[in-house]
């Protein structure tokens, strides 16, 4: 803790240099969506470079003491009120989601939620989703769109539960489902990766009009784990995989996968959690105002053509 | 691109290599250990007449089952993968893809195109599991939307036949987003009430079958196919869970709720073609 403490204070002096970087990060991306520009554009943008190795950044994006997603949602919305289940099987808490008042207006807004402490991280299953968690996303997001309210979700999981009950209800269909419907919701959605965003589990809330990511969250295909595991047979050759796979949120700004990130102060969301808040409150009005003016129909064509564009081959 | 050059001259000449029995006369199924004659198995939809074990097939083997002789065309068969991420494990991914290459005689590992189905028009998208193990990436993914897009066109039904491991990791995120790109199309497809028969074949695991596989309006699997997102031996290796045989085989699914039917591959034409006059215009 005391390292932690150290660093809150070289912490507030760097913060506002960050914040500068993060809202020109920002207008960059808006830019190049108002410009209706093909992938390939990207690269006219000046390289966003990260702050910390691959290893270092997997590291921060898993520290318990970083804010999650029920904190964020005190910090800043009010009145939150929580819903729950999936009208079909049970409650799952590794998902949590509801109404709230954002800057003003009802929102829903809903998100993967890891425990603090040793009860509450099993009675969350470390926010490793069930079905059940995806489905009851999904019931929220239905309630948005029926109601025209815009959809905020906050992403942070080491994946799906890779277990034979989770299997046995359908995660696979769950997700796929979930992907279907968010690509043609008809109203806004705007999805942040707070901390760890693993594979199909983290996507499953993330099909949203704007993607943005924390500065020193993660976004992976497979845990960097998994895939030192398949490609060389070694876990401990985890920090290379990390390193290779391209995970972070300049990387991934780069390659045009997501839209924004969102700054921390220095040495971490857990050192500041208001400051880290601030950042994403900011961001968030800046792209829900842009997003409201389109109508429903060309809000989802967009987000289409956003999905539609993601890849990269060659064609002879 | 003179190795495209190169890499066509290889596809021209490994077309005859690209089916996957092995050569020989006889040979031995995998699941019975009886010996069967080559032309007898073929004759079979590559079926085991003693046990019906479904021998797996190639994109190619598949289109000469599903449609009527000759009437196949194949769209986008020069896309090929670009390494976005210059991804290298204990080989570099470019190396492995040229290998794959030269195994299937195809550039990757999913083929899309439009034939004659018993007379339905439809369009299908193939997945090869013998092109790196039939994983999802940028081509595939791509490949799959605008087979989709061409579907909405023409106002044809969708077929997709799955054989894949998920998604290919030596594109990183690139490849996950084609769960949510493939998604996207079939969920247009939908509001154009144009019908998307998935079949899943064995195996279909991981971010394939958390996408597109699931999605099918009919979703139909192949006897005894294992379908998953996560497989038995990753379920045993993260969290030690023992999964006892057949758990997540297509007979189980079925149980479950989430495929409509599992039919033989002798019947899947058959099948196929009842379905497609149901959904008629």
């Amino acid at each position: 803790m005391l390292k932690e403490n150290m660093l809150t204070s070289s912490g507030v002096m760097m913060n506002r240099e960050l914040d500068m970087a993060g809202t020109a990060t920002r207008i960059d991306s808006v830019t190049e969506t108002k410009a209706g520009s093909k992938g390939k554009s990207k690269k006219n943008r000046p390289e966003f470079i990260d702050k910390h190795t691959a290893w270092e950044i997997v590291q921060l994006a898993r520290n318990p003491y970083r804010p999650f997603t029920l904190d964020y949602i005190n910090l800043i919305m009010t009145d939150f009120v929580e819903l729950h289940g999936d009208r079909g099987f049970r409650d799952d808490g590794a998902i949590v989601g509801g109404f709230a008042n954002f800057n003003g207006e009802p929102v829903v807004v809903l998100g993967h939620q890891r425990g603090k402490t040793t009860e509450e991280k099993l009675r969350r299953n470390f926010g490793m989703s069930y079905p059940e968690g995806y489905r009851k996303a999904l019931r929220l997001m239905k309630l948005a769109e029926k109601f025209q309210k815009p959809v905020f979700t906050f992403i942070d999981t080491p994946g799906a539960f890779p277990g034979l009950e989770a299997e046995g209800r359908g995660s696979a269909e769950a997700i796929a489902n979930n992907l279907k419907e968010m690509s043609r919701l008809k109203t806004p959605i705007i999805s942040v990766i707070i901390g760890e965003g693993g594979s199909g589990g983290a996507l499953a809330i993330g099909v949203a009009d704007r993607i943005l990511m924390l500065e020193n969250a993660i976004y992976s295909v497979i845990s960097p784990e998994g895939c030192a595991a398949i490609l060389w047979n070694d876990e401990s050759k985890a920090a290379e995989a990390a390193k290779r796979l391209k995970i972070s949120a300049g990387n991934l700004l780069n390659m045009g996968i997501v839209d924004e990130i969102v700054p921390e102060p220095e040495g971490g969301a857990h050192i500041d959690y208001e400051r880290t808040a601030a950042n994403l409150k900011r961001a968030f009005i800046n792209n829900l105002t842009e997003l409201k003016e389109l109508s429903p129909y060309l809000l989802v064509e967009q987000r289409y053509e956003k999905f539609r564009r993601i890849g990269e081959y060659l064609e002879e | 691109m003179a190795w495209f050059k190169n890499l066509q001259n290889t596809l021209k000449l490994n077309t005859e290599k690209k089916k996957g029995i092995p050569d020989g006369v006889w040979l031995k199924c995998k699941s019975c250990s009886e010996i069967i004659y080559r032309k007898e198995l073929l004759k079979n939809s590559q079926v085991c007449p003693h046990c019906s074990y479904h021998f797996p097939l190639s994109a190619d083997e598949w289109v000469d089952i599903m449609f009527d002789e000759g009437t196949f065309k194949e769209w986008d068969k020069h896309l090929q993968a670009a390494d976005p991420l210059k991804f290298v494990d204990s080989e570099k991914y470019k190396d492995r893809l040229k290998r794959a290459q030269t195994k299937t005689g195809r550039a990757d590992g999913v083929v899309t195109g439009s034939g004659q189905l018993n007379g339905h028009s439809v369009v299908i998208a193939i997945f090869d599991f013998g092109f790196m193990g039939g994983s999802l990436g940028s081509v595939s993914g791509e490949k799959i939307l605008r087979a989709v897009e061409m579907a909405i066109e023409k106002r044809f039904p969708l077929i997709i036949i799955s054989a894949s491991g998920g998604a290919r990791m030596q594109e990183g995120m690139f490849s996950l987003m084609q769960m949510a790109k493939t998604s996207a199309a079939i969920a247009k497809l939908g509001e154009h009430r144009l019908p998307y028969i998935s079949i899943l074949s064995n195996p279909t695991t991981g971010g394939v079958t958390a996408s597109f596989a699931s999605l099918g309006d009919i979703n139909i699997a192949e006897p005894k196919a294992l379908i998953a997102l996560t497989g038995p031996r990753v379920i045993e290796k993260t969290i030690r869970e023992t999964v006892p045989e057949g758990a997540q085989c297509a007979e189980s699914l079925l149980k479950n709720g989430f495929i409509d039917k599992i039919v033989d591959r002798r019947e899947m034409k058959k099948t196929i073609s009842k379905l497609l006059e149901f959904f008629q215009e």
